[in-house]
């Protein structure tokens, strides 16, 4: 008996003999290399974020600590979760409980916390986008979906122009995730609200001199 | 091994009365009904209208926009020339990471596959992710007979569930429902909702949080569609907002994800223009807020179970079709249901199947077919359209619809056969050839003019050209043929007249560059 796997690709390849077509060059004439100075992707970047309604906090590498204790302190994040990998001076002005992750800690814990902090991978300005790749100073994509403020600390030098630069920053066998801004939803009458299932609040720290 | 022995052979169509490709009646009937529901066609309205014109505000402000297209849509015309071997370095990459690949050659095969996927972990539920693909094989029904129960998570899905209702859109499935209306559906069927929930979008949505949080939280099982499978790295992605998508991506212990075999992509860097592509052709913005990409299984995050299934289910007979297999190249943004004039007006159920719009009339005839002898619903889907174009313009992968539609009914009409418009046709022909009948016929049509209505129109034609009739009204014949005027007296004077004037104007105004033959001509024909 054939197997579905050889019925499919016979299918495949029956269909393509039935109907041959040229091989096709892919014309790849959009832009690429597209490359900014560091105050107009700030700008850029920043103005995205602020459209899909994120919080941005652009501030010095030294300043750190102070700006993710002050973002915390003024949402009322008591307690927080990490990625085991993140950098422990961020947290150095904090006077909240820092709870560091594990793969065996069960998600529906990560439902107590009142905030999430971690680094990122790379970015896009034009989009706004933020990328998170599993790295140690990340953490497990549970890490940063359930908890309902994800605070996501940003080096300028990391964020790229175009969606093209970001993407060939990528590794792809890691697990990655792509962050617009805030969860959202145009699923009534097509208007965008945001606050859905994941974090309901983004927070980017975006640090320029890094 | 391959079924190469020999001529290849036709690839077979969905098979005939599986999944959700094919509705009870013919679109024209079917849209007939919606046309009367006032409340949908505001909807449907309100919310079009919004979404055109985002659209439209962020792929204008892309200098490469046309480039982006021309590149999406060659990657995957590529992506289909080579499918046989990209869909085996799928396999292969996911394997390698850690996932078990399933080949499924229709829906019952595909549920089939789930079913025992879901059962083998001994849970009886799952949270989905919103797919096109396992709405396509009716999953949800097939689990529910098998004692599992599927719950949708994305927000529309959710109330299209709720609803027992069907979804209307491939992008906003809930399209066809105000916020009034899913606010008493959240009142009726929610468990637990907070009665004074009013019909603030955001409140609504927050009424969903909170019932679905439970859900991901404990759910051991997830499926999903995925919207690319790259076969370089066997990387999947799926491209979402509201966050569900992630919580089914990661929070489960097995994930299960269905996956049309036209969904693949050769390389990792394609993404880079269907990533800038789909959201601003989907949804209107820069772009969605998650996309999660997933390579096999990661150890210590995400689910641990990874089994990916690849669905035929008529793809291979749409591929075998030099023209149709066009629209395999879709990529779901639904950017065409938004500017379709038809879809604005019918709205998604019309259709009857889980592609709407204008791709669904020429996705879903050629993944389930057109059966003549059965006086198939699907037969009357290429005739759901004005051939306006917007649908063409606006494809993100350049997918040229109207030829698409124009080939499927040239193709119904040849699996017809003998039709009473057929021989009316040819008919009409015999007598076209012979002028003295032709002006015979025309004196003859002029007694139209007694079936008229006072408007100068006939709305009601006699068997068989009621079904013109029907839809359209007719323009009573005219007194007297333009043949009969031409000969006329009057007639000859009023040409004469008007080539006295023509060549006054010519000689007055004595243009060098303009082409006086070319002018001529073109006054000619008016």
């Amino acid at each position: 008996m054939t197997s579905a796997r050889e019925t499919v690709l016979g299918r495949v390849r029956d269909a393509l003999a039935l109907a041959p077509t040229p091989a096709t060059a892919v014309p790849r004439a959009y832009r690429t290399g597209w490359a900014l100075p560091d105050p107009e992707r700030l700008a850029l970047f920043t103005d995205r974020l602020l459209d899909y309604r994120a919080e941005v906090h652009p501030c010095t590498a030294d300043r750190t600590a102070k700006v993710v204790a002050e973002v915390l302190r003024d949402h009322g994040a008591r307690r927080i979760g990490v990625p085991a990998g993140l950098d422990p001076r961020w947290l150095d002005a904090y006077d909240g409980e820092v709870c560091q992750d594990a793969a065996d800690i069960p998600a529906p814990r990560l439902d107590s916390l009142d905030a999430v902090v971690t680094a990122s991978a790379a970015g896009c300005a034009e989009t706004g986008t933020i990328f998170l790749d599993g790295s140690p100073d990340q953490g497990r994509r549970a890490l940063s979906l359930v908890p309902d403020l994800h605070l996501c600390v940003v080096d300028l030098s990391s964020v790229e122009a175009g969606v093209p630069e970001a993407v060939a920053r990528l590794v792809p066998e890691r697990p990655t995730t792509l962050i617009s801004g805030p969860s959202a939803t145009s699923d009534i009458e097509l208007e965008r609200v945001e606050g859905v299932h994941g974090p309901r609040t983004l927070v980017v720290v975006i640090r320029t001199d890094r | 091994m391959s079924t190469f022995l020999g001529m290849p052979a036709r690839p077979p169509r969905s098979p005939y009365g599986t999944g959700n490709l094919r509705g009870d009646e013919p679109f024209p009937r079917a849209a007939h009904q919606e046309l009367g529901n006032g409340q949908l066609r505001r909807n449907l309205h309100k919310a079009t209208t919004t979404i055109r014109a985002k659209r439209l505000n962020v792929t204008g402000e892309l200098p490469d926009w046309e480039a982006l297209r021309d590149a999406g849509s060659a990657i995957k015309t590529d992506a289909m020339n080579r499918l046989p071997e990209l869909l085996e370095q799928l396999e292969l990459k996911v394997t390698e990471h850690g996932g078990t690949v399933h080949w499924a050659r229709d829906a019952a095969e595909a549920n089939e596959i789930v079913a025992r996927l879901v059962r083998a972990t001994g849970s009886s539920e799952v949270i989905k992710v919103k797919s096109m693909a396992t709405q396509e094989i009716g999953l949800n029904e097939h689990l529910e007979s098998a004692g599992i129960t599927p719950y949708e998570t994305d927000l529309a899905e959710l109330i299209v569930q709720l609803a027992h209702d069907k979804p209307s859109h491939i992008l906003v499935p809930a399209i066809h429902r105000n916020r009034d209306e899913i606010r008493q559906i959240f009142l009726d069927r929610i468990p637990g909702v907070d009665p004074e929930l009013d019909n603030v979008p955001a409140h609504l949505a927050a009424a969903a949080r909170a019932y679905l949080r439970q859900k991901f939280m404990t759910t051991k099982v997830a499926v999903s569609g995925a919207n690319f499978g790259i076969a370089e790295t066997g990387t999947l992605s799926v491209v979402e907002s509201e966050g569900n998508g992630r919580m089914c991506l990661t929070l489960p212990d097995t994930l299960i994800t269905v996956m049309g075999i036209e969904k693949v992509l050769p390389r990792y860097q394609d993404l880079e223009v269907f990533l800038q592509l789909l959201p601003r052709s989907s949804t209107g913005e820069r772009m969605n807020p998650y996309t999660s990409l997933w390579t096999g299984v990661t150890p210590g995050d995400g689910p641990q179970d990874f089994h990916l299934v690849l669905l035929d289910n008529g793809r291979t007979a749409a591929l075998a079709d030099a023209i149709g297999r066009a629209a395999l190249n879709c990529i779901r943004c639904s950017a065409c249901l938004n500017v379709c004039p038809v879809y604005e007006r019918t709205g998604g159920h019309a259709y009857a199947s889980t592609y709407p719009g204008p791709i669904g009339a020429v996705l879903t005839p050629q993944l389930a077919g057109m059966h003549a002898a059965d006086d198939d619903p699907n037969s009357s889907l290429p005739y759901a359209s004005s051939l306006c174009g917007a649908c063409f313009d606006a494809c993100p992968v350049k997918i040229d619809i109207p030829s698409l539609l124009v080939e499927l009914r040239h193709q119904h009409t040849e699996q017809a056969g003998t039709t009473p418009e057929k021989l009316a046709m040819k008919a009409a022909a015999a007598v076209m050839k012979r002028p003295a009948l032709y002006t015979g016929a025309q004196k003859a049509a002029g007694l139209g003019r007694v079936v008229a209505g006072r408007d100068g129109t006939i709305s009601r034609l006699p068997p068989p050209f009621n079904g013109w009739s029907d839809s359209r009204d007719t323009a009573a014949p005219p007194r007297r043929t333009f043949r009969a005027w031409f000969a006329s007296d009057e007639g000859r004077a009023t040409l004469r007249a008007a080539a006295d004037e023509h060549d006054r104007g010519q000689g007055e105004s004595d243009q060098g560059p303009g082409e006086p033959d070319r002018n001529q001509g073109e006054d000619g024909t008016r």
